[in-house]
């Protein structure tokens, strides 16, 4: 790695050089005459270095963001537009290619390589019945065709050290770690090839509180040596304040408010948004009451009309239920945040709620 | 290791279930046909040969079970069968130790042919699933629907009869003494390509169907997409992953459906009088030759029992987590 | 708690103008009986279904709808094909096919009557060994064990083959006793699962005695193992009768395909190249053996969806360019075309939408976008 990224990371203001750019993209689900529309539209940038949280109800469409993006959402997943622009090694002045747009080949080159994968539950992400040093080391070979057994032996050993396993460990099986020992290999493994882009789905969802804290800061520390950027998704708002440098949260397949990570702590601007931050109690900082928000996410199959979340908002009107709020800037008009909701837009509504103006 | 053990009890338990069995339904079936066999053959058998067939088949109603059950055993493990009617006065045990390597022979090979073609087919057509390879499945599931030894007529009467390719039916030409000379062994692979050919094309099916949805259902586990993920070549994401995880459910339904595969070639070697413990369980039944058919019952329970037990080593070595200590 | 109206209509909303090109075709109700059983669904089940209804109506009326006696031994010795026999004569003048269409009824009959018991045995020892557990579970397994391990085939042989006389019903039970185990076992496996489900869990803290939870909880939840345990028992039941016939090991008094075979291989059939005495009955029990096979593939993909192929036709999903593969996700940017004019309401106030959003009422609505 470069030392100009790693003077960068952590510092989320001053990178706002893109690395991977999602544009428009749009996912259904069914090959069908119409499939279930699970993303419609999305615009989402990642920069250089930064950690970009993804939150949201579970099924609102976070992870099929990552794995539409990856194009490794599983059947009955179709892409139905939409662009995926990485831009390649910095400074280089190569144009940014489009992950959608490559071929099987190029494709296979570019994963693991550029971007990489944590993927939810790592019972199952380890195949049982290989070592885990292999599980690394084919990785490694897939890429790097020129490396020698030895070398991605030992780079194997290096990699599980790194994540605080000890190195012997890697003639064990799957089924001989524990969950988090699991999860850490499963980390090893995305950062096997230092992949510019790191990709974490629920990374930490199936492990204890200890273990969650454990091995996020075990990522950050190595994003703040390694430089890479991360997505990191999680239905826990609270997690995601302490690690991410800027939030994106999500909305029966839109991002409704995008901002940098202490703007949604303290200032949401949509209501769904101050809503999911009021049903988790934050780690640190002043107690405050929790409260849910009221009805269940959305049946995608028959999104109501207008605002997709006009039927669980405190703050409907009646224009709500005939325009589609599209992302832009609050009404305040703050620099570098963005957020879907017709409160913000001065023509339609007198004011903007007092919870969502502080 | 706890995982063979557990194994190999069970497979104790068999065997001796299956003795027991044996040592029981000539006790409760009505009427002794063995003696009527006895009595015709009056001073042609020894003594000795009249009790061991005494003890085979109840016929001395002056011990009590528990008696009977012991000398029953005893005799089983020297070895003794009695002596085979149909082919008098040859021992059971001699008669199957001559038919049963050429159905280890002809039955083992085809059937581990039939499974290692089945399953790779398999892998294919489950992993390109929703292409024109879907278009196998109906054909394959005709062929598993069929009974073996009709597809050995079938097969006869095109390649024997119509177009004289292959012998009608025999282990290798009767002209020959069995050797390791060329012309035996040329005669011999000439006489097993017909039924072989039948019984891998009657069981291949459902070795096919089996593997393609193992790995319909292996394909969306997380390992998979990891490995696509990891941006490995088509091949190893195909079998290192996803076939290599489907092959273990087929391994142990290879091991529960032995018996019945068996069963079916056996009737095979019927079709194509090949001289293997099927046919000689089939001039067994012509002839009335009871102790003959209670020895193949045995003989063929043990063998199966010994293929069970090399596919469950055969399991062990393919996962890891069998062997897990504790 | 909201007192808007929930709207996807498009044309409720719009009001003024109708719009006929933004709302796009309405979906055909499909019939009645696919709505009531989803199971009808399935293609495959289908075509199996009707298949085995055609033998079981045979198995029905046979005796009356043969055309011929099928002992009544005639001039016409080892005919071929013709007329007046459809599928030829035995050595002995007998039609083939009025022996086939009358031996119908003993194959299904003990196809049926083995299915029954055996399926009853292995949901006792199956439901049994999976819910009581501990020693109880240990022996119940070890039994089924045994009886998969042992080859069914030769131990029928030694049962029947002792046997004076062993008729249809004889064979059905030795069957039934010989080929409960592969269900039992499946039945178990299945029956673990259920008992750590919640619904189960929560029956149990209710109090509720074990058997009504077996009764009430756990049987219904395994309806389609148990069906499609029947139908493998039965598939082996008529391969294996119609074997066991084949070898003489059963009577051949009556008629069942079984005997046709055995009579057409005494009689040489082969050798005097008489293909109709044979291939007719080999067919019809593959036949029967398909349609069986398809009805329980019908079963699996209703009971495990990621067997089911996909919602739209292979043909296609071709055109389009769709290859449903993990890993590689398909792409289709002609899809939201499609699906947009369909899905998306017009906007009621037109700037506030994002362009590429926008459906276009002018455009006509069928036209597909062509690729």
């Amino acid at each position: 790695m470069t030392e100009t990224i790693t003077a960068l990371s952590g510092t989320p203001t001053a990178a706002r050089e893109p690395i991977l750019e999602i544009r428009d993209l749009h996912v259904g689900y069914g090959y069908g005459e119409s499939p279930v529309r699970a993303l419609r539209g999305v615009n989402l940038t990642l920069h250089r270095g930064e950690v970009l949280g993804l939150a949201g109800e579970s099924g609102c469409g976070k992870s099929t963001l990552a794995y539409a993006a990856t194009r490794l959402l599983p059947p009955p997943g179709l892409i139905m537009g939409g662009e995926v622009l990485y831009h390649g090694a910095q400074g280089s002045g190569e144009p940014p290619v489009d992950i959608l747009s490559m071929t099987d080949k190029e494709l296979r080159a570019s994963r693991w390589e550029d971007v990489a994968i944590v993927f939810q539950g790592a019972m199952n992400s380890l195949n049982p019945v290989y070592r885990i040093g292999r599980q690394l080391m084919d990785a490694i070979a897939a890429h790097r065709k020129d490396s020698t057994k030895a070398e991605r032996a030992e780079r194997a050993r290096e990699l599980l050290s790194m994540v605080g396993i000890a190195p012997d460990r890697v003639s064990a099986f799957p089924h001989e770690l524990s969950g988090g020992m699991r999860q850490r290999v499963m980390i090893a493994m995305a950062l096997a090839l230092e992949p510019k882009v790191l990709i974490m789905d629920e990374p930490t969802t199936a492990l204890d509180v200890v273990m969650q804290r454990q091995i996020l800061e075990q990522v950050i520390d190595l994003r703040d040596r390694l430089g890479f950027s991360v997505i990191f998704i999680t239905h826990d708002v609270s997690l995601l304040i302490e690690v991410a440098d800027r939030i994106a949260i999500m909305y029966a397949g839109e991002i409704i408010e995008e901002a940098s990570a202490s703007d949604v702590y303290r200032r949401p601007r949509h209501p769904y948004a101050h809503g999911l931050l009021h049903s988790f109690p934050p780690l640190h900082g002043p107690k405050r009451p929790l409260a849910g928000i009221p009805g269940s996410p959305p049946d995608l199959q028959a999104l109501p009309s207008g605002c997709p979340f006009r039927v669980r908002c405190d703050h409907v009107m009646d224009a709500c239920s005939q325009i589609q709020p599209v992302l832009g800037p609050t009404r305040l008009n703050e620099p570098g945040r963005q957020v879907a909701c017709l409160l913000h837009d001065a023509a339609l509504a007198p004011t903007l709620p007092e919870s969502l103006s502080r | 290791m706890k995982y063979f053990a557990r194994r190999i009890f069970i497979y104790v338990l068999t065997a001796w279930a299956a003795v027991t069995i044996n040592f029981f339904i000539p006790r409760l079936m009505p009427g002794d046909p063995v003696q009527s066999l006895i009595n015709r053959k009056q001073g042609q058998i020894s003594a000795d040969a009249a009790q061991s067939l005494y003890v085979l088949f109840g016929l001395d109603k002056n011990t009590n079970m528990l008696e009977q059950y012991i000398a029953y055993w005893q005799q089983l493990l020297r070895g003794d069968l009695g002596l085979s009617f149909a082919n008098f006065p040859t021992p059971v045990s001699e008669v199957l130790a001559q038919s049963l390597p050429w159905t280890i022979g002809l039955v083992g090979i085809a059937t581990i042919i039939s499974f290692v073609l089945g399953s790779l087919i398999g892998v294919l057509i489950g992993w390109r699933r929703g292409t024109w390879a879907d278009g196998i499945l109906p054909v394959a599931t005709f062929f598993s629907s069929v009974p073996y030894f009709w597809l050995g007529l079938i097969a006869i009467m095109l390649f024997s009869i119509t177009w004289k390719i292959f012998p009608t039916g025999g282990a290798y030409d009767g002209g020959l003494i069995p050797g390791w000379d060329l012309d035996f062994i040329v005669s011999v692979l000439q006489h097993g390509a017909l039924p072989a050919l039948t019984i891998v094309l009657s069981s291949v099916a459902g070795w096919i169907l089996g593997m393609r949805n193992m790995m319909v259902t292996v394909t969306s586990e997380d390992y998979v997409t990891v490995a696509q993920a990891k941006g490995l070549s088509e091949s190893n994401v195909m079998f290192g992953y996803a076939a290599r995880n489907a092959v273990l459910p087929q391994v142990s339904s290879f091991a529960l459906s032995l018996g019945f595969i068996v069963s079916g070639t056996l009737v095979t070697e019927m079709v194509f009088s090949y001289q293997g413990i099927g046919f000689t369980l089939f001039q067994a039944i012509g002839a009335k030759d009871f102790p003959l058919m209670q020895g193949a019952f045995l003989v063929i329970t043990l063998s199966v029992l010994a293929a069970n037990i090399l596919a469950d080593v055969a399991y062990v070595f393919l996962d890891p987590r069998t062997r897990q200590e504790g | 708690m909201t007192a808007i109206p929930v709207q996807t209509d498009a044309t409720a909303l719009t009001g003024t103008n109708p719009a006929p090109t933004a709302a796009g075709p309405r979906r055909k109700p499909r019939g009645t009986a696919q709505q009531r059983f989803p199971f009808l669904r399935n293609k495959k089940a289908v075509t199996g279904l009707v298949i085995l209804g055609f033998f079981t109506l045979l198995a029905l009326i046979g005796p009356w709808i043969a055309p011929f006696d099928p002992n009544a031994i005639s001039k016409d010795i080892l005919q071929g094909p013709s007329a007046t026999h459809w599928f030829g004569t035995s050595h002995l003048g007998q039609d083939v096919l009025s022996q086939i269409i009358v031996g119908t009824r003993s194959v299904m009959l003990v196809g049926l009557v083995t299915g029954v018991i055996a399926t009853v045995l292995s949901v006792i020892v199956g439901v049994s060994a999976g819910f009581l557990g501990g020693v109880s579970d240990e022996i119940l397994s070890a039994l089924s064990n045994i009886f998969l391990v042992i080859p069914a085939l030769p131990l029928i042989i030694i049962i029947a083959g002792q046997l004076p006389d062993a008729g249809g019903m004889t064979i059905a039970l030795i069957l039934a006793a010989t080929g409960w185990a592969w269900g039992a076992r499946v039945l178990r496996a299945q029956t673990l699962s259920l008992r750590r489900r919640d619904f189960v869990e929560a029956a149990r803290a209710n109090g509720e005695s074990t058997w009504r939870i077996v009764w009430f909880e756990t049987l219904p939840n395994l309806t389609a193992i148990i069906a499609s345990s029947f139908i493998g028992t039965v598939t082996f039941a008529i391969l294996s009768q119609t074997t066991l016939a084949f070898i003489g090991v059963t009577s051949i008094k009556s008629w069942s395909w079984g005997t046709v075979l055995y009579w057409a291989q005494s009689g040489q059939a082969l050798h005097r190249g008489a293909w109709w005495w044979f291939v007719p009955a080999g067919l019809c029990i593959a036949l029967v053996g398909m349609a069986l096979t398809f009805i329980n593939f019908g079963i699996d993909e209703f009971v495990n969806p990621r067997l089911r192929s996909a919602g739209t036709s292979a043909k296609d999903m071709r055109r389009r360019g769709i290859r449903p593969r993990i890993g590689f996700t398909a792409i289709d940017r002609s899809a939201m075309a499609t699906s947009r004019r369909r899905a998306v309401a017009p906007p009621a106030h037109p700037d506030a939408w994002a362009p590429e959003t926008t459906p276009s009422p002018k455009s006509p609505p069928t036209k597909e976008p062509k690729r």
